[in-house]
């Protein structure tokens, strides 16, 4: 009896194995790699051979005078990226749901979805050349208004809302189409009995419309928590320059550059272990808050 | 239904189709931007004469580029990591995907295993450590080192699995009755009726493999083996000098660097601009398709 269930299963076990084992490999590897957080580690004695330092590695960061600077850069631009990420998909989703004509709604979404599936590498090459303080066409029609050139991806004052705004463009589209597909599943018959009791449109959208697209956004506000230490890499690493560290330098950028580019593998790990570990927590926390109230289940 | 427009809600449609036509105008005219600037002669992009359509037309900053070795190189390379890189992901995804769609009864490891690939989302050693990785299993500067580490697609598992949940279980009974084994029936019978999962599936892993470039840039030595995206990251955004033979630098002195820039962006965008158009319905069910479950 055993033995047949056992067979019986077999095949389930044996599909799974290929990609175990490269998860094993190449994600739960490096899990053990983070030992070397703990290490003086040098490449050519390997991990084991490395000496133990403790918390050194994790003393020398804290005490780096820029360290406060970066976490705090990571935290705000993170919370404004996931605040404006939220705000502008849910009004452009309910003012498209008020046009009527197929084709102009179609239109809009297939725009505004687009920059999704373009790469930070192109977008970031656009916003080089059009933000650019010599020639760029942002600044032209800036001039045309009587501002002085301002020199976007350099100043410190003006750097996070770069990131912001251009993470908005690129992102938004793909939340409201997540946004009207909930809006689409709202039974046409509450919005007849809403009129029937004397609702206008505004009254309509304010009490069928919005209550209706609740669960999808409590379950986009929680799954987005998990984000409060991701600043995105990709988008700051292709903006960035020395001038704006100041405001602009983050957990991810700043591992980049004393790991790979400075090669002190221990330190940077050391930083890195302290992102997984937030991370892992904030992310278990958003998922727990998402299967709490919006009933979600990842599997 | 009838619907008796007011003056307000005449006011308000108003204003809603100019807004949105507005907002679409905006997120596209980045690109219409640099595309015209790609096609302008290297005087007027200097100048900054160029709005949004081409000034003194030209075609050289096209031709530059497509005189550059190291530009067609690196299209060969994406070539080469899309095409080992998404039969990798999608064998792995449907493996993965059937196994773990099962009932925890049938299957009593299923939840076991799912816990494995769920914490790599969770948990994951970071940049240092996965390069270590890399090096220690000797697929540093192979293409390789682009394909293996993110084999597994988790997030694509997940949708896959949720849909092949919602697949009618008489059928699965069925092929069973009949004498069908696990293999069959996920040949036979899953894969068949989830056509359009596995399309959005395949479009994300490509769009993915597409447009990695950090990937190409820290586990290739030599700038030989940059995908596409790397290579223009190189050229593009941090414009490395060291890259460029004499040949180049003459010719760029010629060519003009904004508008061959506007070049490389637009060459580097355009396979997925060609598809986006036929893509992005297949995407738009995929966003939804996930979020259905029992």
């Amino acid at each position: 009896m055993f033995l047949k269930k056992w067979s019986g299963q077999l095949p389930l076990h044996l599909m799974i194995l290929p990609g175990l084992v490269l998860i094993l490999i190449y994600s739960y590897g490096p899990m053990f790699g983070l030992l070397i957080a703990f290490e003086k580690y040098v490449p050519a004695k390997g991990i084991m051979g490395s000496k133990w330092v403790g918390l050194d590695n994790f003393r020398y960061v804290l005490e780096m005078p820029e360290s406060t600077q970066i976490i705090w850069n990571t935290i705000l631009i993170a919370m404004m990226k996931i605040v404006a990420g939220l705000i502008a998909p849910i009004i452009t989703a309910l003012l498209l749901n008020e046009v009527r004509k197929e084709v102009f709604k179609r239109g809009i979404q297939t725009v505004v979805y687009l920059p999704h599936f373009l790469s930070w590498i192109i977008l970031g090459g656009i916003l080089i050349d059009i933000l650019s303080p010599t020639n760029g066409i942002v600044n032209q029609v800036l001039g045309w208004f009587g501002i002085k050139a301002i020199y976007f991806l350099g100043d410190n004052h003006w750097f996070r809302y770069v990131l912001v705004i251009t993470d908005v463009w690129k992102e938004f589209g793909f939340n409201t189409i997540v946004y009207l597909a909930a809006l689409t599943s709202i039974s046409p018959t509450l919005y007849e009995a809403a009129i029937v009791d004397g609702a206008g449109r505004w009254k309509q959208t304010l009490h069928v419309t919005l209550p209706g697209m609740t669960s999808i956004i409590v379950l986009l506000v929680t799954l987005s928590l998990g984000n409060v230490l991701n600043a995105g890499f990709d988008q700051v690493f292709n903006l960035y320059s020395p001038q704006v560290y100041e405001t602009g330098d983050v957990i991810d950028t700043f591992v980049y550059r004393i790991g790979l580019v400075d090669a002190q593998y221990g330190v940077a790990t050391a930083v890195g272990v302290f992102r997984s570990v937030v991370s892992l927590f904030s992310i278990s926390l958003s998922y727990y808050l998402a299967y709490r109230f919006a009933n979600y289940r990842i599997f | 239904m009838l619907e008796h427009y007011t003056v307000s809600r005449r006011v308000f449609l108003t204003f809603n189709y100019v807004f949105l036509t507005c907002l679409g105008i905006i997120c596209i005219l980045p690109i219409i931007h640099v595309l015209a600037v790609s096609f302008s002669s290297s005087a007027a992009a200097q100048a900054g004469y160029v709005k949004l359509w081409p000034v003194q037309f030209t075609l050289s900053s096209y031709d530059y580029v497509m005189h550059k070795p190291a530009f067609f190189k690196s299209i060969l390379v994406t070539l080469k990591r899309v095409g080992l890189g998404i039969p990798t992901n999608m064998l792995l995804t449907v493996l993965i995907a059937y196994p773990l769609s099962k009932e925890a009864k049938k299957f009593p490891m299923r939840t076991f295993y799912a816990w494995v690939f769920v914490v790599t989302i969770l948990f994951s050693g970071g940049l240092i450590p996965l390069y270590m990785t890399i090096k220690e299993t000797h697929i540093l500067d192979t293409v390789w080192a682009m394909v293996l580490p993110g084999a597994v697609p988790v997030f694509n598992v997940i949708l896959l699995l949720n849909f092949f949940r919602g697949l009618p279980k008489e059928l699965e009974e069925a092929a069973f009755i009949d004498g069908a084994g696990h293999w069959t029936t996920l040949w036979r019978i899953f894969l068949p009726l989830s056509l359009p999962a596995l399309a959005t599936i395949t479009l994300f892993a490509t769009v993915n493999h597409w447009n990695s470039w950090f990937d190409g840039l820290i586990f290739m030595n030599s700038p030989d083996h940059y995908p596409l995206q790397s290579y223009l990251q190189t050229v593009v955004i941090n414009r490395d000098l060291t890259l460029m033979s004499s040949a180049d630098m003459k010719s760029l002195t010629e060519v003009n660097d904004r508008t061959a820039k506007a070049a490389q962006i637009f060459l580097g965008a355009l396979p997925i601009l060609l598809v986006y158009p036929f893509l992005q319905r297949f995407f738009m069910k995929g966003i939804v398709l996930g979020s259905v479950k029992e």
